[in-house]
């Protein structure tokens, strides 16, 4: 393992125990947009594995969380406890992924991304007109969790740090194995992947499933939770073009690129709809022009090194030749 | 209800489509860009020319010109500024970069105009033929779309700019190497789309309120049309307009409207993996 | 001795064109055989068939016995079947290495990722781009991106290679070069297609030459016997040249 990545590993662990610490320390409302760093973190990890690693535009998030929530919601209003519907959630929404895979990987570039964000909306309306199960436009109640808001705030905060890491821990493994090797090639060049053996069906298929299911997870979550869901913010399109854009800020590709992205995204948007509520969304787009235009990799890859090295060369006139590789 | 209504309906409601469409198409063709702003400048239109007609009483026929030049000139800035910069770039990018533009103009308008729908309510009366009716607004608006839609094609055939146009979207290197402005064609096409957005918003806003709520829905039809009716031809807008038109008013018919736009991505999904290049259009960019 | 790679009749068409008709030949182990023929002939539409990127129109293609006409081209790569781009098609932004390593992991069931970089290492040095391994692809100059198209197809550990023109955009001292490398890869026991559009630079490397023409094969013998066969000459030159040739032979 090299030392980068080990870099990356610590830096995740330190800021996760950071983020644990924090209803010691602080109070719920903090405790909440911690809740929300850890959740659009998984999201942004899950987008990783078939935005960042393979290199296809899916714009299908919010498909894979709304059907989290409802799935999670519904196994709990069929009596099941909340730890069996997370999971079946999980199962459910892989296995959405992997029957709609097979189909809407074969488009490539704008079409695949159309394709993804048409899921989005097929999904949201197949929801909202089968109101006999799901509950339609209304929305559904979700059986609360039991305990203070305090309390049911840090479980859910730890239970989210540790999807979170759950998805961290597949990236790694992820970009290490064969799988994330042949992922790579099919970014590059997928006829060329073809040609010397990659089986890029399956492994497409295998990407967007891990794209999948952690989304799932984190949606079934969420609505136990929160304690109601609607089809509107469970398969919001906003929220699918967030998280893509996280992963881009932070660095799609990377292992912790999305971790950083969805954490400086969502405290700016927290700060930013705090102080400034009708613009928020004015202030959003102009933070996703900024990024397109100076940011173009991401925060991860930047040279810090050389940027700094820059600023200062302009008072002194030395430079380490040892230093120069970065 | 009558077939002949519901056949009716859906042609009217289908030349508007084409309409919404057809500047989309326009731009996803040529710039291999697909613009997030294209609902937004509709309803942009739309207001702009209720807006003018509240304050002037002017007939909405007259503003339209009016209207859509400031929409040109919108998409012309926009293109030149930014997204001349990205349009080399992989979808991802060019994608999120008019997603974010979009958010911008989205929300300037919802704080400056706000949501509340407005529509230009023209008393013209209705006309009916045994137990089919036809509201002349519609009629009219139905008409003006056709109308722009010819003009469009007829720019697009016998003009400079739309023989240039062409050329760019054929073979953008082959065509710098002609000695065409390639940048300036890009500029010129964005703001035609967005000029044919915003007449779209301005007719549309005489036969529905238009709200900024609509951006969304506007995107959704503009793409589904593209897919049905393949991109960056007029004939294939036409084509795709009349389709989805024509689809979601028997499908509203028989399962209900909130189905029937169901229906229309349910086709849409289906013909991207089975034709994505449409039924008639040009071969699409990946 | 059996051919291991074999086509009986094979047919492709596209919409109304005949691409390919009814070609038939053997390829038996070890040889050298080159395929020539004038530029559409159908050569890298016949490459295409045998790898699976096409699907036939009609006839067979056995490979070691086996009828993979319904394969895809990353089991065609995964048998043994192996082939170079016309147009060089590497992973521009991975290292030279990486490219190569991607052939042993995918193509030719290395163990494991630092199982294939040991065999790619071998592979680079084997074709002369040892020194440059760390290199991104996208830098290399074009005879150096040929060999990384070979080196990538050598680590696929095949049984048979397909050449599609190999030598186009190389000067004079390049193609020798790469003519020499084939040579020494077909010492290594590796059966090898080798398609060319020009008959002097094949001539020199191949036992056996094969002619295509508007997708059917015309001649198949040893490179003296195709030189003189009449209409081979008249494909490549046209019916007048070749009466004349008859008239003045």
């Amino acid at each position: 393992m090299n030392r980068q990545v080990k870099i990356s590993i610590a830096a995740v662990i330190v800021y996760s125990l950071a983020l644990a610490l924090i209803p010691v320390f602080a109070g719920n409302y903090e405790t909440r947009i911690a809740i929300s760093v850890a959740m659009f973190s998984a999201l942004a990890l899950s987008w990783n594995f078939i935005g960042g690693f393979t290199g296809y535009p899916s714009f299908s998030t919010a498909a894979f969380f709304g059907l989290g929530c409802y799935i999670g919601a519904l196994s709990q209003r069929a009596g099941m406890p909340a730890e069996l519907a997370w999971i079946i959630a999980t199962v459910g929404v892989a296995g959405f992924a992997a029957a709609l895979g097979a189909i809407i990987l074969r488009l490539k570039g704008h079409y695949f991304a159309i394709g993804s964000i048409a899921i989005v909306e097929v999904t949201r309306l197949i929801i909202s007109s089968w109101g006999s199960v799901t509950g339609g436009g209304d929305g559904l109640n979700v059986p609360l969790m039991t305990g203070t808001p305090d309390v049911v705030a840090a479980r859910i905060l730890y239970i989210m740090l540790a999807v979170m890491g759950m998805a961290f821990v597949a990236t790694v493994i992820v970009d290490r194995s064969r799988l994330g090797f042949g992922l790579r090639c099919i970014h590059q060049n997928e006829d060329a992947a073809d040609m010397v053996g990659v089986d890029t069906t399956r492994f497409k298929i295998a990407a967007f499933v891990l794209s999948a299911l952690f989304c799932g997870l984190v949606g079934a979550v969420y609505a136990s939770w929160v304690g109601y869901i609607d089809p509107t913010d469970s398969f919001s399109i906003l929220l699918t073009v967030k998280v893509p854009v996280m992963a881009l800020l932070g660095g799609a590709g990377t292992l912790a690129g999305p971790i950083v992205g969805a954490g400086v995204f969502v405290l700016l948007e927290e700060f930013f709809w705090a102080n400034f509520l009708q613009w928020n969304r004015a202030i959003l787009g102009i933070i996703i022009v900024f990024l397109i235009f100076f940011l173009p990799g991401g925060l991860l890859k930047i040279r810090y090194k050389d940027l700094l090295k820059k600023l200062s060369a302009n008072r002194s006139n030395t430079v380490s030749e040892g230093e120069a590789k970065g | 209800m009558d077939v002949f209504q519901i056949l009716l309906n859906g042609i009217v409601l289908g030349a508007l489509y084409a309409c919404i469409a057809i500047g989309f198409s326009l731009v996803w063709g040529v710039l291999n860009v697909i613009n997030m702003l294209h609902g937004s400048f509709i309803i942009l239109g739309g207001y702009l020319t209720y807006f003018a007609w509240h304050y002037t009483g002017i007939y909405p026929i007259i503003l339209l010109p009016f209207v859509a030049m400031v929409l040109f000139a919108l998409g012309y800035v926009l293109q030149h500024l930014f997204i001349n910069k990205v349009v080399t770039a992989p979808v991802l990018t060019t994608l999120t970069l008019t997603f974010g533009l979009d958010m911008i103009l989205y929300n300037l308008m919802t704080v400056f105009f706000t949501a509340t729908p407005r529509r230009v309510t023209l008393d013209l009366g209705t006309l009916s033929f045994g137990d089919v009716y036809l509201p002349v607004d519609r009629l009219l608006g139905m008409a003006l779309a056709l109308v722009l839609t010819a003009l469009l094609y007829l720019v697009m055939r016998g003009s400079r700019i739309g023989r240039a146009i062409v050329a760019v979207r054929m073979d953008r290197q082959a065509a710098a190497l002609m000695g065409i402005r390639v940048n300036q064609v890009y500029s010129i096409t964005f703001g035609i789309g967005a000029l044919m957005a915003g007449a779209a918003g301005a007719i549309f806003a005489m036969v529905f309120p238009v709200t900024t709520n609509l951006t969304g829905v506007f995107l959704g039809k503009a793409f589904v049309v593209c897919v049905i009716g393949g991109l960056g031809s007029v004939p294939g807008a036409l084509v795709g307009g009349l389709a989805l038109g024509l689809i979601e008013s028997v499908a509203g018919y028989t399962i209900g409207p909130q189905n029937a736009i169901t229906v229309g991505f349910l086709l849409m999904l289906f013909l991207l993996v089975v034709r994505p290049t449409g039924l008639i259009g040009v071969k699409g960019y990946e | 001795m059996t051919a291991i790679l074999e086509l009986k009749n094979v047919s492709k068409n596209f919409g109304g064109v005949s691409a390919v008709s009814n070609v038939s030949f053997g390829l038996k182990q070890g040889e050298i055989v080159g395929l020539i023929g004038p530029n559409g002939a159908g050569k890298t539409t016949l490459v295409n068939l045998v790898t699976g990127v096409h699907s036939l129109s009609g006839g067979q293609v056995i490979f070691k016995g086996e009828d993979v006409g319904s394969q895809k081209p990353f089991q065609a790569a995964r048998r043994g079947l192996a082939r170079t781009f016309q147009i060089v098609q590497p992973f521009p932004e991975m290292t030279v290495l990486e490219n190569v390593s991607a052939g042993a992991v995918f193509g030719g069931a290395a163990g494991g990722i630092a199982a294939g970089r040991d065999a790619a290492q071998a592979e680079l040095d084997f074709v002369g781009l040892g020194h440059v391994a760390n290199e991104p692809a996208s830098s290399l100059s074009l005879p150096n991106r040929k060999r990384l198209e070979l080196a990538k197809s050598l680590a696929m550990k095949p049984s048979v290679l397909l050449l599609d023109e190999v030598n186009a955009g190389l000067n004079a001292s390049e193609i020798d070069d790469a003519l020499k490398l084939i040579e020494q890869i077909s010492g290594r026991g590796v059966t090898i297609l080798i398609i060319e559009h020009l008959m002097k630079v094949v001539l020199s490397v191949s036992e056996r030459l094969m002619v295509l023409h508007h997708g059917e094969l015309i001649a198949d013998g040893t490179p003296k016997q195709v030189v003189e066969d009449q209409r081979v000459i008249e494909a490549y030159l046209g019916a007048k040249f070749a009466e004349r040739y008859k008239v003045a032979g």
